[in-house]
């Protein structure tokens, strides 16, 4: 104990930790904030059975005929529009296309870009030939298939750790860096003989004491909730979870080693977390955009760290299968964590 | 005596070596120049006074000595090191506490001082400092709940738990009730009769003339004088000060004719107040009575009392050092 309170990077960190632990909002939205949202994004994606996509059928001669075509297919669920809201309807989403009857030939009206408006096309299409009298040449039966670990939440979880770990990384540091400089009391740390890196390191130490509780806590929950479960090592994704933890420490730190006010941090903060809610795959995959951008996609710290923490849980891979993720990761913390040392505003 | 531009060094190894030397200190900041040319010696183990309104540039200069700012000229020795090259080595030597340091409102008392106990190689234990600054039964306390005297008895604390060889005080006692003050112009007597050097600034009159052995009165960035308190009071050329206000708000005498009565070494006009530096107030008192009756102008007001350092300031800028 007593080697201990004459170490300076032993205080340093037992200050963070304990300042943190006496902030009751910051405990919140560090511990429960991720798992609300796991909450809700969980139910709002939960799997619910094919789903049943509504048509519509504007009304005229030979509406009614084909209304009734429709009736008997499965996933179409039928209604008859005026004319003057057909369009309106469609717009909306109310439903996913409009059929206009025309004697022989009928018009297909929806908006190709909307999944859902194809799905409705194809079915629609099929229920009317099929009425028509058109016979499957082709015998089919189907399986149905619900692997764990390729639903929307399984998918979902490691983002919201490593967004979690971003979010706790920026705004830990940020506001408590700030304040420190508007009170004057880094200017007062100067005029001791403390090593600055002590400081600035003492912020990277602290988070690991709440790592590994908000950690446990939220995949403790999506294992209860969700059945989402671990595929590879626990000790694997906890290392990768604390190296993700240093690196966006170091960004938090660049980030508030210059703001005066807490109105400037915070939009530098914003600045730096932004990109990465939109870009790095959080919510849906990074895939998704255009070829140009994944160099720019990947090099992002916290896409890298997702991506590592998704081979873990989904995939089980071993650490050494990470490695080029983790590089990019720890690439930005140590980055950042010099950055920020040189060019730290102490007053 | 040698003059001060050539040292002989056998006479200055007979002086004890000064805590603090300065010489052509200079800074500013945009077109406002805070510390224009200062020369400064505080000897070691002597309480030193900075003394000046606020704006005097009294900060800019201890930031300076502490090694918190880099002057735009001039030399600066603490302790005999420089800045440049024994700066890790002074900060383990000098106590410091900061004008309006917001120290973590979320740590103990005890928390914060033991933080800064473990910055230092050598020290005091943390219960022995929180005993001397009276905070032992507050060490459990956040310092979100301590008082103002208390906040600043613990940056006092936290500037004792290294045992400075210089303790640098920026204003200790603005904003405190009368009886936190005291208790922190005790603490800093202990200090400095255990044989070490303090360097602290104030805007009180009362609170350098108490502690301080010497006192610099500065004003606009430089030093106007010198000496020990009772020097400067005595520098005024008489011990007390008369002031009087007329009721029809002046159009009495004239200030050659106040300067004319007996006793009266110095005359100052501000805000239909004047006040006479005089020798003896019961020589020039009747005089002036007498020379006002003559004149039929009756008084709104008369006081006297005896000269202070307030006074010396008033001489020297016309003004005051606190602006009521």
């Amino acid at each position: 104990m007593s080697r201990l309170e004459h170490a300076p990077l032993a205080q340093l960190t037992l200050a963070r930790i304990r300042e943190f632990g006496r902030e009751p909002e910051a405990v919140f939205w560090t511990f429960f904030f991720p798992i609300v949202l796991a909450f809700a994004l969980g139910i709002a994606f939960r799997e619910r059975g094919p789903e049943r996509v509504w048509v519509g059928v504007q009304a005229g001669p030979g509406a009614r005929a084909l209304a009734a075509a429709l009736q008997g297919a499965d996933n179409l669920r039928v209604r008859v529009l005026e004319p003057a809201v057909a369009g309106e309807a469609l717009r909306d989403g109310d439903v996913a296309l409009v059929i206009v009857p025309g004697g022989a030939r009928v018009t297909y009206r929806y908006d190709p870009t909307r999944p859902e408006s194809r799905l409705a096309r194809l079915a629609t299409d099929d229920a009317l030939q099929r009425a028509a009298g058109r016979r499957d040449r082709v015998a089919v039966s189907e399986e149905a298939v619900e692997e764990r670990g390729s639903r929307y939440i399984d998918f979902l979880i490691p983002g919201l750790i490593g967004l979690n770990l971003l979010g706790t990384g920026l705004w830990g540091v940020g506001y408590t860096v700030v304040r420190m400089r508007t009170g004057k009391l880094l200017k007062r740390l100067l005029a001791t003989p403390m090593r600055r890196s002590h400081f600035l390191l003492s912020f990277m130490l602290a988070r690991l004491g709440f790592l590994a509780a908000e950690l446990a806590l939220l995949l403790f929950f999506a294992w209860v909730a969700f059945g989402v479960g671990v595929r590879g090592s626990l000790a694997t994704l906890a290392f990768i979870a604390a190296l993700g933890a240093f690196a966006f420490t170091g960004v938090g730190l660049l980030v508030a080693s210059r703001a005066r006010t807490l109105e400037g941090v915070s939009g530098l903060m914003n600045l730096a977390a932004v990109p990465m809610w939109v870009l790095s795959g959080i919510f849906f995959s990074a895939e998704h955009f255009p070829d140009v951008m994944q160099p720019f996609i990947r090099a992002l710290p916290l896409t890298a760290l997702v991506d590592a923490l998704r081979a873990v849980m989904l995939d089980g891979a071993p650490l050494a299968a990470t490695a080029g993720w983790l590089g990019i990761v720890a690439l930005w913390g140590a980055g950042c964590f010099g950055a920020a040392l040189a060019m730290f505003r102490w007053r | 005596m040698l003059s001060r531009s050539s040292p002989d060094p056998d006479l200055s190894s007979a002086l004890p070596p000064a805590a603090v030397r300065c010489r052509g200190l200079i800074k500013r900041y945009d077109d406002v120049v805070a510390v224009d040319g200062l020369d400064l010696e505080v000897r070691s183990g002597e309480c030193f006074g900075l003394l000046g309104p606020n704006g005097a540039g009294k900060t800019t200069t201890i930031e300076i000595l502490e090694g918190l700012l880099e002057p735009d000229a001039g030399s600066v020795e603490v302790l005999g090191l420089t800045w440049a090259h024994g700066a890790r080595a002074l900060r383990e030597r000098l106590g410091v506490q900061l004008q309006e340091t917001r120290l973590a409102d979320k740590l103990t008392v005890e928390e914060t001082v033991r933080l800064f106990r473990s910055f230092y190689r050598r020290g005091r234990p943390v219960q022995e400092v929180l005993e001397a600054v009276q905070l032992t039964e507050k060490r459990r306390s956040w310092v979100s709940r301590l008082s103002s005297g208390q906040r600043q008895r613990l940056a006092v604390a936290c500037a004792l738990v290294s045992e400075p060889d210089l303790l640098f005080l920026d204003e200790p006692t603005t904003g405190l009730d009368p009886q936190s003050r005291r208790s922190l112009w005790e603490l800093i007597e202990r200090f400095r009769a255990a044989g070490r050097t303090v360097l602290l600034t104030t805007h009180y009159m009362e609170e350098a003339a108490r502690l301080c052995d010497r006192v610099a009165i500065m004003d606009h960035g430089r030093i106007l004088a010198l000496g020990t308190p009772a020097e400067l009071v005595a520098s005024l050329g008489a011990e007390h000060v008369l002031e009087f206000s007329l009721a029809d708000g002046g159009g009495g005498l004239s200030d050659a004719e106040l300067r004319a009565l007996p006793g009266v070494t110095r005359v100052r006009e501000s805000n239909g107040r004047i006040a006479l530096t005089v020798r003896e107030v019961h020589t020039t008192v009747p005089a002036l009575l007498d020379e006002l009756r003559r004149r039929g102008a009756s008084l709104a007001s008369l006081s006297t009392h005896h000269a202070t350092l307030e006074d010396v300031f008033m001489v020297l800028t016309g003004r005051r050092l606190r602006d009521e």
